[in-house]
């Protein structure tokens, strides 16, 4: 068996496809790039694939994670970059493999291991407001905000969750863009909360996730890079 | 040439579902846009993923885009909300595979599968930016078209629609590109569009409504004359003689996002000669061809290797008559890529052809839900519909279902049928929990979900001279199975709301009067019928009301064999005769046999065409009676696993 994290794009039309949608989309691929993968045991097998932390429909990223079983047992060699380039050709335009690492022993999954994740937030908002937004958002003691959670209503302090808001140089489209690092732990912090946590809100024009980072100790890494993982950086070239 | 794209990214962010419209989809197509190409926009009147699925549609695209001179794109309807913005800010119907506007295609073609998308289909012109009416559109219009099983009677469409196509579209398809090619690159007729539908009309299959005059007789019938010496008085369906020619689609397309049916399809026949009274797919689509079991065997390992499904669907009117159908099945379990992970799934299945050994082999790989279609509930209702399956035949199926593991059946029936009387209803119920019983000696979960619609007559079926049960008719049968079922345990109702079933049947057989209906509800805000939450009967009685249109003449009314029919003037094969005879026959409660396996009846579809039913085995497959109403299971070279058979003592 042979464990492997991938790392991909989501850019361009498919970004309105769902986290499920595209669960659906990997299970296909992977089938049809004929990549053997391990099942599960049971009455209905299932394949042995984990997803990383939802995207929200409708935006890009540079860095969405999957970690896949594959079945190694009928071959002497699997050359990871062979899986990915045919993963590559099979996929959907707009997801493209753009790193993996092959996973040793025991590991967390993505769901556990990531601690935060960069946004790039284009708003629809002129200079002057998102200005005066970004410097009250990181003046702030406490930024309370209710949501609902499992059809009940919860009200918390999410600035301990805001690690980071500033303006962008870069505009999109013309307009302005944030850059937000949002912790998700235990619970993810969404781009649209943090908009609508301090009033008058900003509204969204378009999301794109940067980096998903995990802290290990003092230092921030890519899930590529966590202990037990063999990042394969000669891929990264030939992708 | 051009992409609505960038007008509708930023919009799709604010609709429900919006992967709907993004296209992407594995195998989909992105032709090259050249001016000189016929460019076909195939389009399913009703939601993405409702019509993402339909194979007519994938199959046409498919042979389009391989022409030299064509290119074909798909587009759907879209959704309510989607709809709302497209018109505030004034974005045109598109194809999902290059986001091209509608109006930038030659042809707009639509597929009919149901008369409650008849509204959406008119929405989908008006979205296009194209005139409503034939007689209004001009040369830089693109060509209405239609195709599909409701085009076996166009006349409420008439008005909307430029050509319809009768039959099976994959030669005609090539035929039509050509005529339409060869009109928009020459000088001398491409400014004249009464030319090229003229051109059309003369294709064998091909009806143009604006080339025949209306009349209506002393009666108040409608009459087609056409106007033309070189236009067709009657207008032939197509029939392509051969599946295997055809080993379409070559590379299903495989959705981005959710869809119903969402799994590997492959034709295995078409056409049935089973001759249930009732049904309209069986009567227009005769003969039956079949494909080879070989052929069967490379487009499922083929399709499997193409798309990455785990599931594969056998289709047909009734997979379980198919010749080699335990072949076939075995075949997918077998196929190496599949290592016993692929689903099999047989919609359709006939209980006088389902057997232990084909439960058997399906359950290898993920087991689906198994479906059974006695359609009445007693033998003497099951004569008068040609249904000729016994009881014996429904428990012996349900039973091989349980005893192979499976523990929920769904049986569909229909209600409102000719002759039905309180017996006849009840014994649905009867049937059902019987089934239970059986269900119960293998799992103590044994359950029965039964479907009943109520029965909308068509054209060119036995039926088409009888008058459907009124609403209330319908409410009062679906109220006493209530009654009988409430207290079973194990047996789950569920119907078809008896309101939709009555517009169903205004439509099916009306003529060029109920234009203008379809047009006023569509006007009034009537899109997306099918759908329950959407349709609403008041608003089409009011329209009728409006119009001067009875109920009561377009669906409640028998009709004699003297009155002419709306359809008259199409030719689906089968002698007119044959059809009256049948429903003679119906009314004393005469069945007749499978034409497969017993002398020709004369019905017109072989020896219209010169064809004859093209079998992959000339003797009735083991097992059920086979629609020869004898047990066959006797003296088989199959062994049978479970002896659960009897004579029949009905018969």
């Amino acid at each position: 068996m042979l464990a492997l994290r991938l790392r991909s794009t989501k850019t361009g039309k498919i970004r309105f496809a769902s986290h499920r949608d595209i669960a659906k989309v990997w299970e296909r691929t992977l089938r049809v790039s004929n990549i053997p993968l391990v099942y599960s045991q049971g009455f209905s097998p299932r394949p042995k694939i984990s997803y990383g932390l939802a995207l929200p429909t409708g935006a890009e990223s540079d860095c969405e994670f999957i970690d896949i079983q594959v079945d190694d047992s009928d071959r002497e060699s699997i050359i990871v970059g062979d899986i990915c380039s045919s993963l590559n050709s099979n996929l959907p335009p707009g997801i493209k493999i753009n790193g993996a690492s092959v996973m040793n022993g025991k590991f967390p999954s993505l769901q556990q291991t990531v601690t935060s994740c960069v946004w790039d937030i284009t708003v629809n908002e002129d200079d002057t407001k998102v200005d005066s937004w970004i410097d009250r958002m990181n003046n702030a003691n406490e930024i309370v905000l209710r949501r609902e959670r499992k059809g009940k209503e919860v009200v918390d302090d999410i600035k301990p969750q805001v690690y980071l808001v500033r303006k962008n140089f870069e505009r999109i489209d013309g307009r302005v863009t944030l850059q937000a690092e949002l912790g998700t732990q235990p619970r993810s912090l969404r781009p649209s909360e943090l908009l609508r946590s301090l009033e008058p809100c900003l509204s969204e024009y378009k999301l794109r996730r940067r980096k998903q980072i995990v802290e290990e100790g003092a230092r921030q890494l890519d899930p590529l890079e966590v202990a037990g993982a063999t990042p394969m950086r000669s891929l990264v070239g030939a992708l | 040439m051009t992409s609505i794209w960038p007008e509708i990214e930023h919009l799709l962010l604010n609709v429900e579902k919006p992967a709907r419209y993004i296209g992407l989809e594995r195998g989909a197509i992105q032709p090259p846009h050249d001016p000189r190409n016929v460019a076909w926009l195939l389009t399913y009147p009703d939601a993405y993923e409702v019509g993402f699925p339909n194979q007519g549609l994938q199959i046409l695209y498919e042979i389009i885009n391989e022409l030299s001179i064509g290119e074909a794109e798909r587009a759907y309807a879209p959704w309510v909300d989607l709809e709302k913005i497209m018109r505030e800010k004034r974005i045109p119907l598109f194809s999902v595979d290059t986001h091209r506007p509608a109006n930038e295609f030659d042809v707009v073609a639509f597929n009919l599968s149901s008369e409650l998308v008849y509204t959406n289909l008119l929405n989908c012109i008006d979205l296009s930016g194209v005139p409503l009416r034939s007689v209004e559109r001009g040369i830089g219009d693109p060509l209405i078209a239609a195709g599909g099983h409701c085009t076996y009677n166009p006349e409420p469409l008439a008005d909307f629609v430029d050509f319809f196509v009768l039959g099976d579209g994959e030669e005609v398809v090539s035929e039509l590109t050509h005529v339409i090619h060869k009109w928009k690159t020459s000088e001398s007729t491409h400014s004249d569009r009464g030319f090229l539908l003229r051109e059309l009309s003369k294709i064998e299959g091909v009806y143009v409504p604006q080339m025949y005059n209306v009349s209506r007789d002393q009666n108040g019938f409608q009459i087609l004359e056409p106007k033309y010496g070189d236009v067709p008085k009657l207008v032939e369906k197509r029939t392509i003689t051969s599946l295997e020619d055809w080993p379409y689609p070559k590379n299903q397309l495989v959705p981005i996002t959710e869809v119903v049916h969402d799994r590997l399809n492959v034709e295995v026949f078409r056409g049935c000669t089973r001759g249930c009274r009732f049904c309209q797919a069986g009567m227009i689509t005769r003969p039956v061809r079949e494909r080879s079991v070989d052929q069967v065997r490379t487009m499922v390992s083929e399709g499997l290797r193409r798309t990455g499904y785990d599931q594969v669907a056998l289709t047909s009117l009734s997979t379980a008559d198919y010749s080699h159908i335990e072949k076939a099945v075995a075949a997918v379990g077998e196929d190496p890529l599949s290592c016993g992970q692929t689903g099999v799934s047989l919609p359709s299945l006939r209980v006088d052809a389902f057997t232990v050994g084909i439960a058997a082999t399906l359950q290898g790989g993920k087991r689906s839900g198994l479906t059974f279609a006695p359609e009445a509930g007693t033998w003497r209702m099951r004569q008068v519909i040609n249904k000729l399956i016994t009881e014996e035949d429904l428990y012996g199926a349900v039973e091989s279902a349980f005893s192979q593991g499976w523990r929920r059946v769904k049986l569909y029936f229909l209600i409102g049928l000719p002759t039905e009387t309180d017996e006849d209803t009840l014994g649905i119920a009867d049937l059902a929990k019987n089934c239970v019983e059986i269900g119960k000696k293998y799992t103590k979960q044994a359950s029965v979900t039964v479907s009943v619609g109520g029965f909308v007559p068509k054209p060119f079926t036995p039926f088409q001279w009888f008058g459907q049960n009124t609403i209330e008719e319908l409410q009062r049968k679906i109220n006493l199975l209530k009654d009988a079922t409430n207290r079973s345990r194990g047996v789950q109702l569920k119907w078809h709301d008896p309101k939709a079933t009555l517009i169903e049947g205004v439509l099916s057989r009306g003529d060029r009067a109920l234009s203008p209906l379809i047009e006023e509800v569509w006007r009034s805000g009537g899109t997306f019928q099918e759908w329950s939450e959407h349709f609403d009967l008041d608003r089409w009685l009011s329209s009728m009301n409006k119009l001067d249109l009875s109920v009561e003449d377009y669906a409640y009314r028998h009709r004699d064999k003297s009155e002419p029919l709306p359809w008259d003037h199409l030719d689906a094969g089968l002698y007119k005769d044959f059809l009256w005879q049948e429903w003679r026959d119906a009314l004393v409660e005469v069945g007749l046999e499978d034409c497969r396996w017993t002398p020709c009846y004369d019905c017109g579809a072989c020896t219209g065409y010169g064809l004859d039913h093209v079998v992959a085995s000339t003797s009735p497959p083991v097992g059920g009676s086979q629609g020869t109403w004898q047990d066959l299971a006797k003296g088989s070279e199959m062994p049978q696993l479970l002896t659960i058979r009897k004579k029949s003592e009905t018969v």
